[in-house]
């Protein structure tokens, strides 16, 4: 069955534009089950993909929210409740030398939740992709820029799909075996 | 086609570029190791090594000794290896800023030389965490004491003390940066995978790519937290020398309580960081080839900055003086002829030499030949390079010298272990240096492409404009 | 093992050992091991590594192996004997004695003799170590306080360089042996031909041994030698009253005290009475119109000099013509005299106002000072009527009083011209600190029998075949007379940790029989019914003081008839002075003494050249430059000093330094070369070279001149004047009538400051006591003692020159001197400044600087508002050091406290081979109650706190707050002026809210807001108007 051979069709292009137009192109014809690969970001594309994902910045701002305050916390709890003593005659909660340690928490908390919450929703670490099965396609962390129309879209059948990309003008046009 | 220069006569990257040509210029410095067997490569590695060796054996004879075996002493509790820290510390700074603060600028330029400052970074707050751990009477219980873990003492850290502080700015700092760092090279990390011909490179540079595809949505989600750590990191650099400086400006030491230290001491270590920049960039561009990419349009900048950031700090002794002037009492103008009395004082000439080296050398950077002239950007950075040194140990032992009872006023001077100690982290750092420019790319592959395509953008909108221009003009 | 033995010793045949060792079996095993162990041969053996060989060379691989397999029977028997080898008899308690509580200590009475005069003390005992030395309240001579000397004496009984046994030129021998080769000597050395040389002695029992001695063997003939010129008082006296009698002071009656050159505080037997006396007159607790006044002409500067209302610095050999001026000032009649370069009305007033104290004034020389000026004080102050109410006069305190010169010299000739044949010198070290030109060295070699007996194998032990270990005061009995003639038994805490004896066992041991000191002491006293005595004699010990008539008063009076001025030559003068700390070079391997920062110059661990600002300028030097000293044909070189106080064209050198021999300590820097060769470089210089009997204390004639290079001194004070900051304040006794507060014009109001604080006034509010100390710098006379006592009762380490250098000494009290520059004077008056001292320890501020600063909480503030260390917490960051304003913290930069040669080696402490015992022996003086610090941790004072918990306890059990007075810290406890005060401060009542509330009072520093709880009071100087400002003080 042609679903379970193939995991979609990749097209290969030289540009970016030529990769950005065929985004438009094939998502004009219907196909919403696509990715691109490209060696750089290239700004713009995501939206021609109709793809948003804005959970990193709300993971991020949690876990600075939880880091400034478990940073205060820790602070206060340690010296003005679980072991109190007389420094130099300062109040016990000297909240104003809390702050410095209260912002580095919640630095060093909001930072590693966004990038392991970005490693993480991007299915990293992935050591198999099917897309690596086409030979070329070492060339997409370098110089080339791929599309692939993905099998699990409805609209997908390997012929259409192959002919369709045809008519983008790109350099190359594969199956991408499973 | 073209090259850029008709465009911009200083632009960005030179000559006739491909997105293969960078790699082959980048990546394959790494890709094709057999490049670095030659002296440039080992002779500095070489003495780097020497070095690191002079500091095991310091490090080794401090733990057996104690910290006698320095010059340290009452009132000159901290010296060498708080002004070690501090300097460290600084030079650290310019990787953030120029990763962090200039991509929230959109600062394309800095694109071409982000990498190569952030490693720095790195291992220059390596250099210096040393120094807090080691210079502590009794680092075997130093090195946990000062976390706060509950433990069967019952005791924990006490948060007033800015040393805590440094605890977590300086861990936080580390641990930030180098996510930093790794997650710029990911994508880099790809690059090499796919190029790389060795079965074992392949290998380890797949484990370290995680297995990352340059799949548009990652980039997606890969863009924004990269432009959140930056947004995040623009405040930790800022921070972690503001609170390097409370170490000082909260004490009563006269000398060291002054406000205007926070803002002072993170210029400093900007002024410092970016001299070292372009003291490493130099060699490391002309050893690899690299003049397209890292162009003297990049050195002129960095220049440009330096100089500014040089101003602030002058602006900051001004008021170093001023506060000495208008505190009005005894112990303030002490200080000031102690450390300005060139002719009775034994330590003015430090204060002097500072002066010249980060006020005068760098007013240079105002001619734009100096700022693209080699012999100056080295003698420039290298004076800062010192004087930002010579800055610490004014600011630190010096100050310690001189004491509200004149009675406890006594002399510091350091011991040859005091210097094998700072020469042997210059060691540990240059070492490190020279083994991330053989294993990882020096130069951000991904963003040099991406500031590649803009270029070509910006070339084909400009050539359309001249196109349309010429064709109004025929009919 | 410097010298070959000369007599062949029957040696330890090794092959015999290891068969016997290998036949024996099980327990046999073991009883024959003990039984070789026994045999001194290997005693010997076991003491010293390499037993009759004089250097590892000589020992071949066979017995290399034997030494090794032998050395593992010393490791079963170590094993089985304690850490201390056969020759060292302490044990622990098999049965405690009733009265000790483990955890207490317990405080004996006794006495330390220096120069042979008694001082009282208190020993404190810890599980039968003496462990600390106080001063004994109900002794006349130290009324509780306790000098440097005193307190530093403890050390030198667990001094592992200490004299450990009978010697024979170098090797281990035994008392047996030398008795018997001693006897032999003896009975064949005929008439004349046995000497004695000791030290001045005032103990009558052991001049009823030396009489029974000396009956024993007929024409032993006993010679006594002190080089403290103690000589120029007795002939004073006799010049005075044609007999030797014993002078001493009552300062207490005293309104005006005239010194000329006299260091009363610190160099007299009676000194600690003294300035006890003389501050009582000064105290300013109660508003007074009156107080007592003292005029001073010095020489060298002295804390007596400084701590007057006036000061000349004159040269010494001036001071007699001034002594004269005043003679005939109050009708004394004098030949014909110089003046003595002081202006006629400055004495003129000085005498009306003698004049005006007639029975209360005292006129008082140095004893450095020829002996006419003795003389002429003695008429002065009998022209003033003061003997008898200021002056008394007592029969000698010496047993057999002689003047020392002269009864040395006869010995010396007796030596040269052969008569002879048998010396035992007891305590004296003549070969170092005899008059150059007796020779002495040369003329003991002549001598065929020489043994010397005392606690060190120094100089003139080396120069005698025999060596025999004195026991040091708190290991034998004894007995001595102090400054006024009160008797005292000196009684024993400890069982001699060596094979130490005393003077008097050792020539009873001579005489054939072996009576131990116990017996020889109180056998002399014991009178009537044995049983009443044993009460008595409990109580002398009890109380430290015996019940026996005091020394006779004498009823003398002066001739009249003064001698002729005395001529002592032309030129530079050079004054030999004996050294403040460790005075004739007897405390030379003492590190806390060495270390201890001599009280005017702040040096340490060495002796310099002193002299004037101006004469300094005219020879082109300064401080450490290295200046050649020539004089009797003799020349030194030494480091120049610049002494503000100083007169001009007169230098100043103390003695007791560039000791050769003696210790580890004394023998001064070691420097190891490859090859473990060791090589000593003395500290300072040996001024003894250049001491000629003829100029025993000035001499005239002295040249100096730059010798290039530097001579590196250890001082722990380089800035000496205050700066015109707030730190001592000091007036006059009429400006404190009219403004008691003594309050500079740029001092700020404490009211006006505590309004400032950004802070809440008090973040904690606690009952219960709260501590606080006051010091009156007005009592302060800058002596040292407190310094001692807080290094002996704190575990405080030696660090050594070098460290000292480094400015790491550990000193909890820094005693600040800082010069007065009066600004009214174009030179400042730095030719003869005015001079304050003030004591500076952690003065424990409410609001502490260090504390907040400090990561790891390792310093707190306790309940009682004391600023509290937390040893066993500190990383060692030093940040507390850096933020202390006071700079009164102390940092162990190296491992300090574990260090036996107090760290004078260029080799690292702790790559160096430990000494025999060294550091086992030191760790016994600790005191148990005080954590002993190790490397990288800070301290500071502390309050003593362990004092202060201990009486907690105490107030406990009987469920209350320790009283006022109850608690007394170690400095407070030493001082003898009563300088400082102790308490809780939050009661009103209690003595230090008195001071604290004193108009006087005043906190260092407290415009930093540091509410320290230390306080000090200002210093009043009761100045004579009639005299011009010119002479300081």
């Amino acid at each position: 069955m042609a679903k379970a051979r193939y995991y979609g069709i990749a097209a290969q292009f030289e540009s970016p534009d030529d990769l950005m137009a065929a985004v438009r192109r094939s998502r004009e014809a219907g196909y919403s089950r696509m990715d691109a690969y490209t060696p750089f970001p290239i700004h713009g594309l995501t939206d021609e993909m109709r793809f948003r994902d804005e959970r990193v910045p709300l993971f991020m701002f949690l876990g600075g929210l939880i880091g400034a305050i478990s940073g205060f916390f820790l602070q206060t709890y340690t010296n003005a409740w679980d072991y109190p003593f007389n420094v130099g005659g300062k109040p016990l909660i000297g909240y104003p030398a809390w702050v410095p340690i209260t912002f580095e928490c919640t630095i060093l908390f909001s930072a590693l939740t966004g990038v392991l919450s970005m490693i993480i929703m991007n299915g990293l670490p992935q050591p198999y992709d099917p897309m690596f099965n086409i030979p070329s396609f070492a060339r997409a962390s370098q110089d080339r820029f791929f599309l692939c129309i993905e099998a699990r879209d409805p609209n997908f059948s390997p012929t259409e799909v192959t002919t369709f990309l045809e008519t983008l003008n790109p350099l190359t046009v594969e199956a991408v075996p499973r | 086609m073209s090259s850029y220069e008709d465009l911009d006569p200083l632009p960005l990257i030179l000559g006739d570029q491909t997105y293969s040509t960078i790699d082959e210029q980048i990546a394959d410095v790494v890709i094709d190791q057999k490049r670095h067997n030659k002296k440039t490569w080992f002779m500095p590695i070489g003495i780097a090594f020497l070095l690191v060796n002079v500091l095991l054996v310091t490090v080794g004879w401090l733990l057996y000794q104690g910290i006698g075996i320095w010059g340290n002493n009452i009132p000159t509790a901290w010296a060498f290896d708080i002004v070690n820290f501090v300097w460290w510390i600084g030079i650290g700074h310019a990787g953030t800023l120029i990763s962090a603060i200039l991509l929230l600028m959109r600062q394309q330029w800095r694109n071409s030389i982000n990498r190569f400052s952030e490693a720095m970074t790195i291992f220059a707050v390596m250099c210096a965490g040393m120094f807090p751990l080691l210079h502590t009477g009794r680092p075997w219980v130093a090195f946990y004491w000062l976390f706060p873990f509950p433990n069967i003492l019952g005791i924990w850290p006490q948060f007033k003390s800015p040393l805590m502080w440094d605890v977590f700015a300086v861990s936080t700092y580390f641990t930030v940066s180098l996510v930093f760092w790794y997650i710029g090279l990911i994508p880099d990390f790809a690059t090499l995978r796919d190029r790389s011909t060795n079965k074992y490179q392949k290998y380890i540079y797949a484990f370290l790519s995680l297995g990352w595809r340059g799949s548009a949505k990652h980039w997606h989600r890969y863009e924004q937290a990269y432009l959140l750590l930056a947004g995040l990191s623009t405040p930790l650099v800022l921070s972690v020398h503001s609170i390097v400086s409370f170490d000082f400006a909260v004490s009563v030491v006269p000398g060291w309580n002054i406000t205007v230290f926070p803002p002072y001491f993170v210029a400093g270590a900007v002024f410092a960081g970016f001299a070292m920049v372009i003291l490493l960039m130099i060699p490391v561009r002309k050893m690899y080839g690299l003049e397209n990419i890292v162009t003297m349009k990049h050195f002129d900048w960095m220049a440009k900055i330096t100089l500014a950031t040089g101003l602030i700090v002058a602006y900051g002794y001004t008021l170093e003086l001023f506060y000495g002037w208008y505190a009005g009492t005894k112990i303030e103008h002490e200080l000031l002829t102690w450390r300005m009395d060139f002719f009775h004082k034994p330590y003015s000439w430090a204060y002097w030499m500072l002066i010249l080296c980060n006020i005068i050398v760098p007013q240079a950077f105002w001619n734009k030949k100096c700022r693209q002239s080699y012999f100056w950007l080295i003698l420039v950075s290298l004076s800062v390079t010192v004087g930002m040194w010579l800055e610490r140990f004014v600011i630190i032992p010096m100050s310690l010298m001189n004491t509200y009872l004149p009675s406890s006023s006594r002399m510091y001077y350091p011991t040859i272990w005091d210097f094998s100690m700072f020469i042997g982290t210059i060691g540990f750092f240059i070492m490190m240096m020279w083994l991330f420019i053989r294993f990882l790319p020096a130069i951000n592959v991904f963003e040099v492409k991406d500031l590649l395509h803009k270029m070509h953008v910006q070339k084909r909108t400009h050539k359309e404009e001249a196109v349309a221009t010429t064709s109004g003009g025929t009919h | 093992m410097d010298t070959m033995d000369p007599t062949p010793k029957p040696k330890l045949d090794l092959e015999v050992v290891r068969e016997r060792l290998s036949n024996a079996k099980g327990r046999h095993y073991w009883r024959g091991l003990e039984e070789i162990a026994e045999t001194d041969e290997f005693k010997n053996w076991l003491d010293d590594e390499f037993p009759h060989r004089s250097t590892l060379l000589s020992i071949d691989r066979r017995s290399m192996l034997k030494y090794m397999g032998a050395s593992l029977a010393l490791a079963g028997l170590s094993g089985c004997r304690g850490l201390f080898l056969p020759q060292t008899k302490v044990v622990p308690y098999v049965k405690a004695p009733e009265e000790l509580v483990y955890g207490k200590p317990l405080f004996y009475a006794s006495i330390y003799t220096q120069g042979g005069i008694a001082k009282g003390v208190l020993v404190e005992q810890h599980e039968g170590r003496p462990t600390k030395i106080e001063g004994n309240p109900d002794h006349p001579a130290s009324l509780g306080a306790a000098d440097s000397f005193m307190q530093a004496s403890i050390l030198c009984l667990y001094d592992p360089d200490r004299a450990q046994n009978v010697t024979q030129s170098g090797d281990i021998s035994t008392w047996e042996t030398f008795v018997s080769a001693a006897r032999d000597a003896m009975k064949k050395a005929g008439p004349g031909g046995v000497r004695i040389l000791s030290e001045s002695i005032t103990s009558p029992s052991f001049g009823a041994e030396m009489a029974r001695f000396q009956k024993a063997f007929p024409g032993a003939q006993w010679h006594q030698w002190e080089p403290t010129s103690q000589d120029n008082i007795t002939r004073g006296s006799q010049l005075a009253f044609g007999r030797i009698v014993n002078t001493y002071h009552d300062f207490s009656k005293a309104n005006v005290v005239v010194s000329l050159d006299a260091e009363f505080f610190a160099s007299m037997p009676g000194s600690l009475a003294y300035s006890r006396q003389f501050t009582d007159g000064r105290r300013l607790e109660k508003p007074t119109k009156s107080m007592n006044r003292l005029y001073s002409f010095e020489s060298m500067p002295t804390i007596t000099g400084i701590y007057g209302d006036h000061r000349w610095a004159v040269r010494a050999s001036d001071v007699e013509n001034i002594a004269r001026t005043i003679a005939g000032g109050v009708g004394v009649s004098v030949g014909a005299h110089g003046a003595g370069g002081v202006d006629a009305s400055a004495i003129n007033s000085i005498v009306d106002d003698l004049k005006k104290n007639r029975g209360s004034s005292i006129v008082i020389a140095g004893q450095h000072q020829p002996p006419v000026v003795h003389q002429i004080c003695h008429e002065i102050n009998a022209a003033l009527g003061n003997v008898g109410s200021t002056v008394m006069y007592t029969e000698p305190l010496e047993v057999q009083p002689v003047v020392h010169l002269d009864s040395l010299k006869s010995l010396v000739d007796d030596m040269n011209s052969g008569k002879v044949k048998v010396l035992l010198i007891l305590g004296a070290n003549p070969v170092y600190t005899a008059p150059m030109d007796f020779k002495f060295a040369d003329a003991l070699k002549k001598v065929p029998f020489r043994a010397q007996h005392s606690l060190y194998d120094d100089e003139t032990g080396g120069q005698c075949e025999w060596h025999l270990p004195e026991a040091h005061f708190l290991e034998a009995w004894g007995d001595a007379r102090a400054y006024d003639g009160t008797l005292s038994i000196q009684q024993p805490l400890i069982e001699p940790l060596f094979e130490g004896r005393s003077y008097a066992e050792v020539l009873s041991a001579l005489r054939g029989e072996t009576t131990p000191s116990y017996d020889l002491v109180k056998s002399h006293y014991e009178t009537g019914d044995a049983k009443v005595f044993e009460k008595e004699w409990r109580r002398w010990l009890n109380q430290g003081t015996a019940n026996v008539p005091k020394s006779a008063k004498a009823n003398v009076s002066p001739s009249g008839s003064i001698a002729a001025p005395t001529v002592i030559g032309q030129g530079a003068e050079i004054i030999f002075q004996l050294d403040p700390t460790i005075y004739d070079g007897r405390f030379a391997n003492s590190g806390w003494l060495q270390e201890l920062p001599k009280p005017v110059t702040k040096i340490t661990w060495d002796n310099v050249v002193h002299m004037s600002p101006a004469t300094a300028q005219s020879l082109s030097v300064t401080d450490e430059d290295t200046v050649e000293l020539k004089f009797n044909g003799q020349s030194i070189q030494g480091a120049a000093w610049v002494t503000p106080g100083h007169p001009d064209n007169s230098f100043t050198v103390n003695l007791g330094y560039g000791r050769t021999r003696g210790g580890t300590v004394c023998e001064g820097m070691a420097e190891e070369n490859l090859g473990g060769a060791v090589k000593r470089d003395p500290w300072g210089f040996n001024a003894y070279a250049l001491r000629s009997s003829n100029a025993m204390d000035i001499g005239l004639g002295a040249v100096v001149q730059a010798a290039g290079g530097l001579t590196p001194i250890a001082t722990t004070q380089i800035h000496h004047t205050m700066k015109g900051y707030d730190i001592v304040r000091s007036a006059s006794f009429e400006k404190y009538q009219e403004d008691p507060t003594l309050k500079p014009e740029n001092a700020e109001d404490r009211q006006e400051l505590e309004k400032q604080s950004l802070y809440p006034d008090q973040v904690f509010s606690y009952n219960g006591p709260q501590w606080g100390m006051t010091v009156d710098l007005n009592l302060c006379t800058g002596c040292n003692a407190c310094v001692t006592a807080c290094q002996s009762e704190n575990n405080i380490p030696v660090v050594g020159k070098l460290q000292v250098k480094k400015s790491r000494e550990l000193h909890w009290i820094r005693l600040d001197r800082y010069y007065v520059a009066d600004e009214n004077r174009d030179d400042k008056n730095l030719a003869n400044p005015e001079t304050v001292f003030q004591p500076m320890m952690c003065v424990n501020c409410e609001k502490a600087p260090c504390e907040p600063v400090c990561p790891v909480a390792a310093t707190v503030h306790s309940h009682e508002g004391l600023n509290q260390m937390v040893y066993n917490r500190c990383v060692g960051t030093r940040y507390c050091s850096n933020n202390c304003p006071y700079k009164v913290r102390r940092f162990n930069y190296l491992n300090f406290s574990d260090n036996q040669e107090q760290f004078n080696t260029q080799v690292p402490p702790a790559a160096r081979e430990p000494k025999a015992h060294g550091i086992e022996l030191l760790r016994m003086l600790n005191n148990p109650d005080v954590t002993v610090r190790g490397r990288g941790i800070m301290e500071k004072c502390t309050y003593c706190v362990q004092r202060i918990n201990e009486a907690r306890i105490e107030g406990k059990k009987l469920g209350r707050d320790p009283l006022d007075g109850e608690i007394i810290t170690a400095c407070q406890q030493a001082c003898p002026t009563k300088t400082i005060v102790f308490g809780n401060i939050a009661d009103k009542d209690s003595q230090v809210s008195k001071w604290r509330n004193d108009p006087r009072a005043y906190r260092v520093l407290e415009e930093l807001q540091t509410r320290p709880r230390t306080s000090y009071l200002g210093k009043v100087r009761n100045q004579n108007t009639e005299i011009s400002g010119e002479a300081g003080a």
